[in-house]
């Protein structure tokens, strides 16, 4: 295996791995806080149970969603050393913002995992406010990092190199640097992080955690309904669940549409992989399905609904979209990969919309929980759908970014390690994952089906 | 007074200190789980679990903000570290998740003998390699012989002659003993059965003549493994009374364990690391990365560190009543 695709598999394989268990840390919190906040209120010890029981199976969750993010930053300097050397002082105002993120977020954790006899009950519900807090803004700033990859602002690039370098001089007095180092100045953090990409990016992240976990663990008490509809326990939870995961998913497509539209002014290449467009034209139509095919440079077999692609990108059927054969083989993205990764995203949207406004008339016609034995399958089978979308969504991201890394400055290619046999640590960590991914699922089924 | 990255190569200092008061103290947790030993085992790794639980993930992060830091205010310098240090930071990293998970897997996964024992033996063994391999990249920085070619930042590094020596597992091991010492004593304040206390009194007992035997080691080694930081801690002027004032610390702890005295031993042993890990720091100072890199010649600039700091002391701020509330909660009246 090549170094420059062994060191993409690992990243890759390392965030796919750690966004699950992040997605978990954003939004379980969440659901924790409404069942202890609802206890509070009512009384009803089923609510203290349900949080108490959530916040068991979040624990393991949040044990590996540290550790392997821990990796992560590693990596970027294992990897990517070049990457970082370049972009670390600019994309660093996120990341340091994220580090005190992680310290509210663990804190609080500690006391909410094991201090329920210790601290007075307020107090507990707080501390899993603040874990909400932390989990929810470290996702944000994370992503506003990943956000400057793609629309790069906040600093400026000086042609040649910079030679006040003294060689004679036992200690260089000079900034030491690397050719591309050295390129870089006025470097402004706070607009980095601002980037036209973080708004966008951050707000689609967050919902689709909570949309994400909002479905699983609707999913699985649908399951639990399904066998015993009036196990007060699992409706509760069905309830709270349901009701996030089902508003989230109508603002979903919303806030998708946002940045399709950012990328249509910001990443046209992206935006023309994703919808399999060749030609650059006015009136473009938006592409169901499909098979790219880019020895041809032609899309086969896909449903396509007229103009309607010109539309969704400028509010305007007539606006010209750029196609893929407007820019050289080697500037653009894998088409195939960020064409389909796209569909699967959005079908799994479609499905969980469905899903939710489905059960939003369903409660309304019953006055009361939807509890359809056919509607409670369908949300059990929905339960993998968010993370599947999560994942797609971040290969489109991330793929129809290349060959760029920082996009339009530096290619992947020359931000790699010169450090040879990547595939050795590559294969480590994937068998260390796979390990680890068998066990958190042997552990999770475990503690779910204690529900009984 | 100094340059922005001086405050923050003080406030990574810092941080450093604070892991290995802290998490590095866990690690130890983990070295004393290894060798839990006799009929009360069972009861000593119980002790050693109910003190980890609440406060890992929290005293973990500490890592992060030393990386974090890194890469932000010097760049090149985490570059190079991650490029020629690649192979002990990978392991590093593979004890992390190990023992991490395997804490966690342990609490919720069935809990037969065999199965817990499984876990525990996974998170002993990841706690005490990952501690050496941590030992073994601060050693290796301090070598000297990471070099930089000062004209273009490129690494001259094999990926392995740097750290593959004897004076940086020296320091991974001098590193391991400080945590198996910090736990020892940490310990025996966390039960009232006096018993279990005097396990680990004569753990801390063991641990600390071991810090000692290692700290010499490690300086005799550093002659030929770590000139500059040898001269660091040998010919200047500070560095007589310094060494002098950390080798009476550590004989007064030796004798407060002996004697008992617990709560003082609680207090002198952190006091010996914190001058241990202070010293050093002062000894390398201004290197980051000796011989080729320093503070100096690889911060970011200051438009870079300036709202850096700001962020930290806000974030001073708002963590010092957090982390004192977390600590008042899990380690207040108890002993
Ligand atoms: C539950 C998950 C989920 C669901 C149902 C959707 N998405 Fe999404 N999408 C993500 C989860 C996600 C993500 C994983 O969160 C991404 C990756 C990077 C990012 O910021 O969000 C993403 C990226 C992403 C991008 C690329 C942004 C970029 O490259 O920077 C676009 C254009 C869309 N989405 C659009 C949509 C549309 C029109 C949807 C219609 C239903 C949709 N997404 C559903
Ligand atoms: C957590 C969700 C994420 C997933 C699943 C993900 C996925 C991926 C994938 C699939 C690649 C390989 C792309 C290719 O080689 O074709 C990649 C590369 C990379 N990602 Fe992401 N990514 C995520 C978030 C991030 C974030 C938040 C950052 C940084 C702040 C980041 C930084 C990188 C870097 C530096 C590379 C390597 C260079 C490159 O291939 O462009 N990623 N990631
Ligand atoms: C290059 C990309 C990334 C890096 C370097 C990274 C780094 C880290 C680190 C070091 C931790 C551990 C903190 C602790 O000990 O508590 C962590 C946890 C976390 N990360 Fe990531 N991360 C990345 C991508 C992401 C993404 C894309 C998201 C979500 C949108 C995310 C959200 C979180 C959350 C919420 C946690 C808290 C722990 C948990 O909930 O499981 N991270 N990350």
């Amino acid at each position: 295996m090549e170094d420059l695709l062994a060191a993409r598999a690992q990243m890759a394989m390392s965030l796919a791995f750690h966004i699950i268990f992040a997605s978990v840390g954003i939004a379980m919190p969440l659901f924790m806080v409404i069942a202890e906040g609802m206890w509070l209120k009512t009384k009803d010890e089923t609510y203290l149970t349900l949080a108490k029981k959530w916040s068991k199976g979040t624990a393991i969750m949040f044990a590996v969603g540290a550790v392997s993010g821990t990796v992560l930053s590693f990596e970027l300097g294992l990897l990517w050393p070049t990457f970082m050397a370049y972009a670390g002082p600019i994309i660093g105002m996120p990341f340091s913002l994220e580090g005190l993120a992680f310290f509210v977020e663990a804190i609080f954790l500690g006391i909410y995992l094991y201090g329920w006899d210790r601290v007075p009950k307020k107090a507990h519900w707080f501390a899993g406010v603040m874990v909400l807090l932390g989990g929810t803004f470290s996702g944000i700033f994370v992503v506003t990092a990943n956000a400057w990859m793609n629309t790069p602002v906040g600093f400026s690039i000086v042609e040649g190199k910079v030679t006040n370098i003294d060689p004679i001089a036992a200690v260089p007095s000079a900034y030491i640097t690397n050719a591309w180092v050295s390129k870089v100045t006025n470097i402004d953090p706070i607009a980095a992080m601002l980037n036209p990409s973080s708004f966008s990016q951050a707000l689609h992240m967050t919902l689709a955690a909570f949309l994400a976990v909002g479905f699983a663990v609707a999913g699985i008490h649908a399951y639990f309904l399904r066998r015993d509809p009036d196990n007060p326990f699992h409706r509760k939870a069905f309830a709270i669940a349901l009701c996030v995961g089902g508003v989230v998913a109508l603002l979903q497509p919303i806030s998708g549409d946002i940045s399709a539209k950012r990328l249509a002014k910001h990443q046209p290449v992206k935006l023309a992989a994703m919808e399999g467009q060749w030609e650059t034209e006015r009136g473009a139509p938006l592409r169901i399905g499909g098979i790219p095919d880019e020895e041809a440079e032609v899309t086969r077999y896909a449903i396509e609904i007229p103009k309607a692609l010109s539309f969704l990108a400028h509010f305007d059927f007539n606006a010209e979209i750029m196609g893929l054969k407007d820019v050289p083989p080697e500037d653009r993205p894998p088409v195939a990969i960020v064409h389909f990764a796209f569909q699967i995203m959005v079908a799994c949207g479609m499905v969980m919309i469905v899903a939710g406004i489905l059960g939003g008339w369903l409660a309304w016609r019953q006055k009361g929980l939807p509890v359809n034995s056919w509607y409670l399958r369908f949300v059990s089978y929905c339960t993998p759908l968010g993370f599947i979308a999560i994942e797609a969504g971040w290969t489109v991201t991330e793929v129809g970014r290349q060959p760029w890394v920082i996009y339009g400055y530096m290619r992947t290619a020359e931000a790699v390690t010169p450090m040879p046999h990547l595939v050795v640590p590559f294969i480590g960590f994937t068998v260390l994952y796979i390990f680890l991914s068998i066990i958190v699922v042997i552990l999770m089924r475990r503690q779910i089906f204690q529900f009984e | 007074m100094f340059g922005l990255e001086i405050w923050i190569a003080g406030v990574m200092l810092i941080s450093l200190i604070l892991y290995m008061l802290t998490g590095g103290a866990d690690f130890g947790g983990g070295v004393w789980d290894l060798f839990a030993t006799g009929h009360r085992a069972k009861a000593q790794r119980n002790l050693i679990t109910n003190a980890l639980a609440p406060i890992w993930e929290a005293n973990h992060v500490w890592l992060i903000v030393i990386i974090v830091l890194l890469f932000v205010a010097f760049p090149v310098a985490f570059a190079t570290i991650g490029t020629a240090l690649h192979i002990p930071l990978t392991l590093m990293l593979i004890g992390i998740v190990l023992r991490g998970t395997a804490f966690v897997f342990r609490t919720y996964d069935d809990q037969s003998d065999k199965t817990h024992l499984r876990w525990s033996r996974v998170f002993a063994i990841a706690s005490v390699i990952t501690p050496i391999m941590l030992g073994v990249t601060l050693g290796a920085v301090a070598s000297g012989t990471i070099q930089v070619d000062v004209e273009t930042g490129t690494v001259d590094t094999d990926f392995f002659s740097s750290w593959f020596a004897l004076f940086p597992f020296a320091i991974g091991f001098f590193t391991l003993t400080l945590c198996a010492l910090l736990a020892a004593v940490y310990l025996t304040l966390e039960t009232k059965d006096s018993e279990l206390q005097e396990d680990f009194r004569v753990r801390a007992l063991i641990a600390a003549v071991s810090v000692g035997a290692m700290a010499g080691i490690s300086f005799v080694l550093s002659a030929k493994g770590a000139p500059s930081i040898r001269q660091g801690l040998g010919n200047s002027v500070w560095s007589i009374p310094f060494h002098l004032l950390t080798g009476a610390v550590a004989i007064c702890a030796i004798w407060a364990i002996w004697k008992r005295y617990f709560q003082l031993a609680r207090v002198l042993v952190p006091v010996q690391v914190v001058l241990i890990i202070f010293g050093w720091g002062l000894a390398q100072f201004p290197y980051l990365v000796a011989p080729n890199l320093t503070f100096s010649n690889t911060a970011a600039p200051d438009s870079v560190l300036r709202p850096v700091l700001i962020v930290i002391v806000i974030g001073g701020i708002l963590l010092v009543p957090a982390f004192w509330y977390l600590y008042a909660v899990f380690k207040g009246n108890r002993g």
